[in-house]
């Protein structure tokens, strides 16, 4: 149990890369933290860095208010969770998490009976004495948990951990993982890629592009009010529309149509006076098919006929495909980072928007649809910058 | 002589090659018994199989079997060259010879000696280049081309240059009342370092091949497990890449078991100081006794043989080309 501090946490590699940029985390104690970005984010050395594994170039880790900067990984009481696993393969399951405590020379008997307590925990019981080799890959990632567990570490440091599963299993693992760590109630720093991981397991989530925080918050706070394009388009599946646009007047104009600012967005924009460009963003599911509204509802928010390209049915919902008339396209990097961080450049369809309706929708690929969206959900963020225009925090 | 020229790990490699075409064959066919059910096209298939990999055949069978059972049938004669109307069949009498007789013992003494220390220095030695290798951060390139010059000089030159550097009279490490390669204990040291020195670089490129073995993941997990670098070293990188130790003792202990040239440029023998291969060649070409040459040369098949069985089944060591090879 422990309380961890980043404080001003950097790492420069010696070829002069800038891998993590003053990175400011407090973890307190219990608490499950989860690092998600795409790849090259600085997460995984943020990570080893807080494990000891790789030095830090400036600033101050603590733990328990005491500073581990020059500690070596043994020395800091933390237990590592590998996208590998690394399971030491010349032994047996019991043997592997037997290793930590053995190193610690602890007692037979102690050991024993930690490792059979955490093979219980983690129903790993059957397999103590098979090989890792001999294991399924659900398995193995349990026994790295329970490699993790049984020194009761200050904190669990878990890379990618859940990566390596096919879907299924991930999200079985998933719920178990959060079961195991609300049970211990042990400090976790949590890295993943996967925003779906991050929303659903971390009390709170820190977002990291290029080495720099973008935002920390719970998950609900970071998808209802994300600190910019970035975070935007990170958190929720699927992602976020942008569309260009600008406001005069207490109104927004996109290609969605004219709409009234909420009264949200009008306080917070009233600074700027006169017109601006804004870059309008709304979530898939706060679209609905108009048909199946009734009007008090659609008075609520704006209409707007597309043209469907694609209908994806899911069965509890449908998700439609759709595309706008815009005069210009959006130029952001962050934007440009975010698709071809989901591979999205590599398909060619970066212009498409898509909305998700109700199942019982009626509409139909290739032809057109009016659309309801609820004004009270738009997001606006500054072109240039990328911040949401709505100060958040 | 001729027994002890080809590698054995080379003729198990090579028969390897050789007999899986006609696994394959037998693989295709489903039934392995019952001539009568194999389909034209099996036949045909089974045919070429065979006529694909029958130069290989030949080409073993007239540099590795006839020599073996040529050497068998000598080593059961008497046969010498000097007095070649004198040839007889003997039975194993030149084998009760060989193996009562002092000279053979100490050779194989003096050989087994060699092989235990060299190997074993070589090992540690081997493991120390391996792992700088494996870490060098600058310059990984240039130190590896540098380790590997003694493993690129021909045995022969490397033994003259030791031999010059340890002469009594040129020698640069001796004096003149000094002549180490003229005593026995400093001889076989001499010997030894020899070997060691030009043997090493080939023992690391093994064990670096093993080292590539153990994932960095599993070397930061010992680490977060409380390890410390000698911990991690001998509870994790050793066991992992045991396989590829026990590769690599096994190609140097048979390698070294055989040792021949640098004895033959240090010592030429005196003093005690030959290997088996060595009292063999001194008894075949030099004494033309050709049966009791052919018996010390079965001799040491058979104990290479033996070494070979040792490690691959004793010591599970997985044989060079096998499916287990360094698996984890």
């Amino acid at each position: 149990m422990a309380e961890i501090v980043l404080d001003k946490v950097s790492k420069r590699y010696p070829d002069g890369a800038l891998a993590v940029s003053e990175v400011s985390i407090d973890i307190a104690d219990g608490e499950f933290i989860i690092l998600v970005g795409p790849s090259g984010c600085g997460k995984s050395t943020t990570l080893n860095m807080v494990a000891g594994l790789e030095d830090i170039s400036s600033g101050e880790l603590r733990i328990d208010g005491e500073r581990v900067n020059e500690k070596a990984p043994k020395d800091r009481d933390i237990a590592m969770v590998f996208q590998s696993y690394a399971l030491y393969p010349h032994m047996s399951v019991r043997e592997n998490m037997a290793f930590p405590l053995r190193l610690a020379k602890v007692d037979d008997a102690t050991v024993n009976r930690k490792v059979n307590e955490a093979a219980e925990i983690l129903d790993l019981t059957a397999h103590l004495d098979r090989k890792p080799a001999n294991l399924s890959g659900g398995q193995r990632q349990r026994v790295a948990m329970g490699r993790a567990i049984v020194r009761n570490p200050k904190a669990f440091l878990m890379d990618e951990p859940l990566s390596n599963l096919d879907a299924k299993l991930r999200v079985q693992m998933r719920t178990s993982v959060s079961k195991l760590q609300k049970q211990l109630g042990t400090t976790t720093l949590y890295v993943t890629h996967d925003q779906t991981e991050a929303m659903t397991l971390g009390d709170r989530v820190v977002v990291l592009r290029g080495g720099h925080v973008q935002q920390i918050g719970s998950p609900q706070h970071l998808y209802d009010n994300p600190a910019n394009l970035f975070v935007a388009g990170f958190i929720g599946s699927p992602s976020m529309n942008f569309f260009p646009g600008q406001i005069a007047e207490g109104s927004v104009r996109s290609p969605l149509g004219t709409v009234p600012l909420p009264d949200r967005l009008k306080d917070a924009v009233q600074a700027g006076s006169g017109q601006r460009d804004v870059i309008v963003g709304i979530r898939p599911e706060h679209f609905e098919d108009a048909s199946l509204m009734d009007d008090a509802s659609r008075e609520r928010g704006g209409l707007v006929t597309v043209k469907v390209d694609v209908l994806e049915s899911m069965g509890s919902d449908a998700y439609a495909h759709f595309t706008v008339e815009q005069s210009e396209a959006i130029e952001s990097a962050e934007l440009a980072e975010l698709a071809a961080d989901s591979g999205r450049t590599d398909t060619g369809s970066d212009t498409g928007f898509t909305a998700r309706l109700s199942a019982a929708t009626t509409a139909r690929a290739g032809e057109p649809i009016e659309l309801w969206f609820d004004t009270d959900k738009l997001q606006l963020f500054d072109p240039s910058s990328g911040k949401n225009l709505v100060s958040v925090e | 002589m001729t027994t002890q020229g080809p590698n054995p790990a080379e003729t198990a490699a090579g028969s390897t090659a050789v007999a899986e075409p006609a696994e394959d064959a037998k693989r295709g066919n489903g039934k392995k018994n019952g001539k009568s059910a194999l389909s034209e096209g099996k036949r045909a298939e089974r045919r070429l199989a065979w006529l694909l990999c029958a130069p290989a055949v030949i080409v073993m069978v007239a540099v590795t079997a006839w020599p073996i059972i040529y050497s068998l049938w000598l080593s059961l004669q008497r046969y010498d060259l000097r007095f070649p109307d004198d040839t007889e069949f003997v039975g194993l009498d030149n084998y009760v010879a060989v193996l009562s007789s002092g000279y053979w013992w100490t050779a194989f003494g003096v050989t087994l000696a060699i092989t235990v220390v060299s190997v074993a220095i070589e090992l540690v030695l081997g493991m120390v280049l391996a792992l700088v290798m494996h870490r060098a951060l600058v310059g990984r390139g240039l130190v590896r081309t540098v380790s590997l010059i003694p493993y690129g000089i021909v045995t022969v030159v490397a033994a003259f240059s030791w031999y010059f550097a340890w002469d009594q009279v040129y020698g640069y490490f001796t004096g003149p009342d000094d002549a180490p390669l003229t005593q026995t204990i400093p001889s076989l040291l001499i010997i030894v370092l020899a070997e060691v020195w030009k043997t090493t670089p080939f023992m690391a490129l093994l064990l670096m091949a093993g080292l590539a073995l153990v994932p960095d993941d599993l070397l930061k997990a010992a680490a977060m497990d409380g390890a410390n670098a000698w911990q991690r070293f001998t509870k994790v990188m050793l066991p992992v890449m045991k396989p590829a130790i026990l590769v690599a003792l096994l190609f140097r202990t048979l390698d070294a078991f055989r040792i021949f040239d640098n004895i033959f440029v240090l010592t030429k023998g005196q003093n005690d100081t030959s290997s088996v291969s060595m009292i063999t060649y001194n008894n075949l070409i030099k004494g033309l006794n050709l049966g009791i040459g052919a018996t010390m040369s079965v001799l040491i098949f058979i104990s290479v043989a033996i070494i070979a069985f040792v490690f691959i089944k004793l010591f599970g060591t997985a044989a060079p080309g096998s499916d287990t090879e360094g698996r984890r």
